[in-house]
């Protein structure tokens, strides 16, 4: 066990996995960066860093440079894992989603049910998500939401390296498709990463704090925002159980309604667009399940239905805070 | 193909456009070197892509277009708005994030826009800027007017759907549309020699474009050769494409140390190739314009930027009362 950076766990899970099975190869722009040119090779390992480094392990037959075209690579990468290999391919922002989303959304989400169940498609596609850099309203979104809604893709948000290495082993492992968000944010976050493999069932909750007067629901940068909140309550004698999701497709329907059932009082904090997003998704789940519990009605922490804004001024008032997460707590209990 | 062979062709250009341009490249130059240096002090928030290096090519177009014509951008877009007439100070305040800028502080340096210039906007994704220049085309070719626009787009652009579909619809349906490939050598980390497949002039003839190479270093060629072309253009004969060699002197993004490039690559380019460097060796050998007038010009052009920068930097912030708008004109 040592302390790693969010962004050195994602690179142990690829480099350990391209070890242990040689049909998983990684494949985006500048993944490793310079390919073909005078300069330093490998010089990027993605416009995060990434990947640097894989490169001179695995070769640029496993680590693929492409020109700007998503379409064609994450449609090559769909395809290639249905016949049989395993990639894991970069998307860089999960906002370029749009450039290539029928190859997402009607061809990679549906293959095997289209095809009757004869296909695997053993597909990561690693991107970005997140506020924070102002980065303006193509480079901030947070997207989860929207693959959610699409069956047969399944969607993980890791929110500490710790399981950004094991959720991502497991994804590569996964059978499915799995869009794999990355917060921008928390590539220099560090925390206790083991050395030793180990792969993070999806769909299974983790309870980052127990408390028993309320709910928090998160997942991703959200779920350190809603500890931070906890942490502080925890001072005025408020017990909030903090339930991390890791992944909304799965979703693990059951911790959920089981916390809600003991504390009777559920707030849903998101970075996602609000309409028909994660949290209403959760709130619905809720009602639909744990109406009889409830003892106030649920509070959903998230940004406006507005694009996402340029200006720090603007960007810190939309994207849920401490301070908002905290009020949204404390009126949940006074309801 | 059109072949463009000689470099100066200054004698096509009377005084005032001359310097006109000289002083639009060297408002780009000097606005690029303002937010480098202040980008590195921490003052710009953001992702800034810079365009020093470039001014040629925006400016060598767009000295023909009037307002009414439209271009749309990329990432790398301050140098094309500049050269399209958008107001520098309202530009440095959208860059600093400021009430006051040009798109009210919500879009910043990857957004920039001016509809009233005919300016349609930078665009963070690529390739997303070039079918929007086709429907500012086709408005032209509905109404019969005859106002073009100009798709300014990327090497790294080229290899995207979006471009490709584009140039086919243009010839389709006979756009009054204007591909301008700025060539800088890279799309982030990859040298366009290799990410492109084929060969450019070709890929765009396969379409059915008129194309032509450029040298996008020197102002004088790029202004000549744009004028024919886009003069061709407006008179209805089909879309054209030009595929400009450039380079940036700038890593891609503020913060990239480009050590993808070779040694000196970028200081030998500088010294040898730079735009600004070869126009005013140009014109004064052609006796166009004085030192002086030149030297006049860059003053002038410093105090502009001075007061730019200092403007940006007092100038409001938005603030809760902007948040929700400009999502939609209804709701
Ligand atoms: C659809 C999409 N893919 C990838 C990116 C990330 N990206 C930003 S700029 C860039 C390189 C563009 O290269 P080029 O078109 O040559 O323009 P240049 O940066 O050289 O001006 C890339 C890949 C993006 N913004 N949008
Ligand atoms: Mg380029």
């Amino acid at each position: 066990m040592s302390e790693k950076s969010f962004r050195q766990a994602i690179n142990e899970a690829l480099r350990e996995e391209m070890r242990r099975d040689p049909d998983v190869f990684l494949i985006g722009e500048d993944i490793a960066g310079g390919t073909g040119g005078d300069g330093e090779e490998d010089a990027w390992g993605g416009v995060m860093g990434v990947t640097k480094g894989l490169l001179g392990e695995f070769g640029a037959s496993r680590v693929i440079d492409t020109p700007i075209s998503e379409t064609a690579y994450i449609g090559a990468a769909a395809g290639a894992a249905v016949t049989g290999m395993r990639p894991v391919a970069e998307l860089m922002f999960c906002d370029f989603a749009g450039v290539c989303f029928d190859q997402i959304m009607n061809q990679t989400a549906k293959l095997r049910y289209m095809l009757g169940g004869q296909a695997k498609v053993p597909l990561v596609i690693r991107m970005q998500c997140g506020g924070g850099f102002n980065a303006a309203a193509q480079h901030s979104q947070t997207l989860h939401g929207l693959f959610t809604h699409i069956p047969g893709l399944k969607v993980v948000m890791p929110s500490n390296p710790y399981e950004a290495k094991g959720l991502l082993i497991e994804s590569i492992r996964d059978d499915d498709p799995v869009m794999f968000m990355e917060h921008k944010f928390m590539y220099d976050d560090k925390g206790e990463v083991p050395d030793e493999s180990y792969a993070i069932p999806l769909g299974e909750a983790y309870y980052s704090r127990d408390g028993e007067d309320i709910t928090i629901c998160a997942l991703g940068r959200m779920v350190n925002l809603c500890n931070q909140a906890a942490d502080d309550l925890a001072q005025e004698n408020i017990g909030c159980t903090v339930i991390d999701l890791r992944s909304t497709s799965p979703l693990d329907e059951e911790s959920i309604c089981e916390s809600v059932e003991e504390t009777g009082r559920l707030v849903v904090v998101d970075e996602g667009y609000p309409r028909c997003g994660f949290a209403a998704d959760i709130a619905a789940l809720a009602a639909v399940r744990a109406q009889p519990a409830l003892r106030a009605p649920v509070k959903l922490v998230t940004p406006p239905h507005t694009t996402i804004p340029f200006a720090p001024t603007l960007e810190e008032l939309y994207i849920p805070s401490v301070d908002r997460i905290k009020q949204g707590i404390k009126e949940t209990l006074a309801a | 193909m059109i072949a463009i062979t000689e470099g100066a062709r200054a004698t096509l250009l009377n005084k005032e456009i001359l310097l006109e341009a000289f002083r639009r490249m060297r408002t780009i130059r000097e606005f690029e070197d303002r937010i480098h240096i202040n980008s590195a002090k921490g003052e710009v928030p953001g992702f800034i892509h810079l365009s020093a290096g470039q001014e040629a090519s925006a400016v060598g177009i767009c000295m023909h277009l009037t307002h009414e014509d439209h271009i749309a951008s990329t990432h790398r877009g301050h140098g094309h708005s500049i050269a399209k007439g958008c107001d520098v100070t309202a530009m440095m305040d959208e860059i600093y994030a400021k009430r006051t800028g040009l798109c009210a502080g919500k879009g910043g340096s990857m957004h920039m826009a001016d509809l009233s210039k005919g300016m349609i906007g930078a665009n963070g994704i690529v390739g997303g800027g070039v079918p929007l220049t086709a429907g500012a085309a086709l408005k032209a070719r509905i109404l019969g007017t005859d106002r073009v626009a100009v798709a300014f787009f990327g090497d790294g652009a080229l290899n995207e759907g979006a471009t490709l579909e584009t140039m086919n619809l243009a010839k389709v349906l006979n756009l009054p549309m204007i591909f301008a490939m700025e060539d800088n050598g890279y799309g982030e980390a990859t040298p366009s020699s290799w990410a492109i497949g084929g060969e450019v002039l070709k890929r765009a003839e396969g379409f059915g474009l008129s194309a032509c190479a450029l040298d996008g270093h020197d102002f004088f060629q790029m202004h000549e050769a744009a004028g024919r072309i886009i003069k061709d253009v407006r008179d209805g004969k089909g879309p054209a494409f030009m595929h400009i060699s450039t380079y940036r002197y700038y890593g891609h993004f503020e913060g990239d140390a480009a050590t993808y490039r070779s040694e000196g690559e970028a200081e030998k380019m500088q010294k040898e190739k730079d735009c600004l460097m070869i126009f005013r060796n140009k014109a004064l050998a052609a006796d166009l314009a004085t030192e002086k007038e030149l030297d006049e010009i860059e003053q002038q052009v410093a105090r502009l930027l001075d007061d730019a920068v200092e403007h940006a930097r007092q100038a409001p912030a938005p603030g809760a009362a902007d948040l929700a708008t400009d999502v939609y004109v209804s709701y």
